[in-house]
């Protein structure tokens, strides 16, 4: 079966349909299109496709368009799609789920900042069992260019303090390597 | 009582009047928090949005630590809160995800749920009638804006909090302190979280329109339980706004007359001392 598309028609890509639900845990196909979720959503209007239009790409097997969409990385994840669906369905893990796809397919990420960022968080977590604010943060500055973004919020909040000038790193280190090595290999568990 | 305490890597850096009012107010409520020797990092949103199986596994590190220390565990912080309850939910509910936590972690799940949001087991464990029994400094004639944000409410099935779009347990708590929780919409509305600093203009727009309907409602203050939040509602505002935003533990320590609430108003991007004060001084 094909669709129509803007780019012309298209194969029905129902592996990816399946992929999805089997990924979230999420039925799919229960989605009726009220739309509820969208508008309910406090970030539509920074991502390019709804919350409800998701829904249906996932249903029409649209990968291409959904993994490189800008949508799945503005999802902040607040849970209020989810928490107000007529038929249950969490959006915010079907959201994970695409992006986790979009990830090990090596799209570039729609948001290029915001992907980078939790880069940046993780790989704190992975080196000191912690999240460093300060380092991350300037981790983060340094590769996304925003280096003089906040800059004054910076400074006061180091003179109050708030930002501790050296890691506090966590004995349990062995342990948290592990389980980054773990989730690392796609194939053991889910 | 003893209470495992999971402060959470904000409450060691940006929320750190947050950690020292929970610990004080605990002490004022006669539990002892101890603090989880080796507590790691829950992985927050960068952890789901990101790789399923590390949103599980950093969480089940510190569960597996819980269930060693063989308490109750209270978590401030919302997202923590979010993400140890799921993880705790899924090895309870998921046997497949337990076992493969238990192997790699090597350790025996007893399947004993544990984790509480903080403000909920005050409110519901020990009870808003005992707390307000201590009160030395009722917070007369302040008008506060509960909010709630996402985390500790949302999914209702995880948090099992009393509504995902109505919840009353702070509102309750700070009527029981002496304050007036005022009605208004957005207590559980998003700020804009995680993406503060990867999308700020967004956030400044999403916290703003939080703090301009809590005082379009009346609000004197708003008060919070998740350091994010509280961060996002200070550094993300449009200038000239300076309602005040407030832990819920900070309003605890001020209504139970603890010495060391002065202490904390320093600490906050938006000086809150004003309010604080008038409060104090009745």
């Amino acid at each position: 079966m094909y669709i129509i598309t803007e780019g012309g028609p298209k194969a029905l890509d129902l592996n990816f349909t399946k992929e999805v639900s089997k990924r979230s845990g999420e039925d799919i196909q229960a989605c009726y299109q009220c739309q509820k979720c969208a508008s309910g959503c406090p970030i539509a209007e920074y991502g390019e496709i709804d919350t409800n239009q998701v829904l249906r790409m996932i249903q029409f097997g649209l990968k291409d368009e959904l993994l490189k969409s800008k949508a799945i990385w503005v999802c902040v994840g607040c849970e209020t799609c989810g928490a107000r669906c007529p038929n249950g369905i969490r959006i915010a893990a079907v959201m994970d789920a695409l992006r986790e796809m979009a990830i090990e397919e090596g799209v570039a990420p729609g948001e290029k900042d915001i992907y980078l960022f939790h880069q940046c968080f993780l790989d704190s977590v992975k080196s000191l069992g912690r999240t460093h604010e300060g380092s991350m943060l300037m981790k983060y500055k340094l590769k996304s260019g925003h280096l003089l973004e906040d800059v004054g919020v910076g400074i006061k909040m180091f003179l109050k303090g708030k930002l501790a000038l050296f890691p506090h790193s966590v004995p349990s280190k062995t342990e948290v390597r592990r389980i980054f090595d773990w989730a690392k290999n796609k194939k053991s568990g889910n | 009582m003893k209470l495992a305490y999971y402060p959470g890597c904000s409450l060691e850096a940006t929320a750190k009047e947050f950690d020292s009012s929970v610990r004080a107010v605990s002490k004022a409520l006669d539990i002892e928090l101890v603090e989880i020797p080796e507590w790691t990092c829950c992985g927050a949103t960068s952890a789901h949005a990101t790789n399923h199986k590390l949103s599980i596994g950093l969480p089940a590190l510190t569960i597996k630590q819980i269930q060693n220390l063989g308490l109750d565990c209270v978590v401030p912080c919302s997202a923590c809160f979010n993400r140890l309850k799921t993880t705790e939910y899924q090895m309870i509910h998921d046997a497949e995800i337990r076992q493969e936590m238990e192997k790699v972690l090597n350790f025996k799940y007893d399947g004993q749920p544990r984790v509480y949001d903080l403000l909920a087991y005050f409110v519901e464990k020990i009870g808003i009638k005992n707390i307000s029994q201590k009160v030395q400094k009722p917070l007369k004639g302040l008008k506060i804006a509960c909010y709630y944000g996402c985390l500790s409410v949302r999914p209702g099935h995880i948090t099992e909090i009393d509504s995902t779009e109505n919840p009353m347990q702070m509102d309750n708590l700070l009527k029981a302190l002496g304050a007036t929780p005022i009605n208004w919409s957005y207590k559980v509305d998003c700020c804009g979280a995680g993406h503060s600093v990867s999308k700020p203009a967004m956030v400044t727009n999403l916290s703003g329109n939080i703090l301009a309907k809590a005082r379009e409602a009346g609000a004197d203050a708003v008060v919070n339980s998740c350091p994010l939040c509280q961060t996002n509602l200070e550094m993300r505002r449009p200038q000239g706004e300076d309602i005040p935003v407030f832990f819920f533990t900070e309003l605890m320590g001020l209504a139970l007359g603890l010495p060391e609430a002065g202490n904390w108003w320093s600490k906050h991007l938006v000086d809150p001392s004003k309010v604080a004060n008038a409060i104090q001084a009745g």
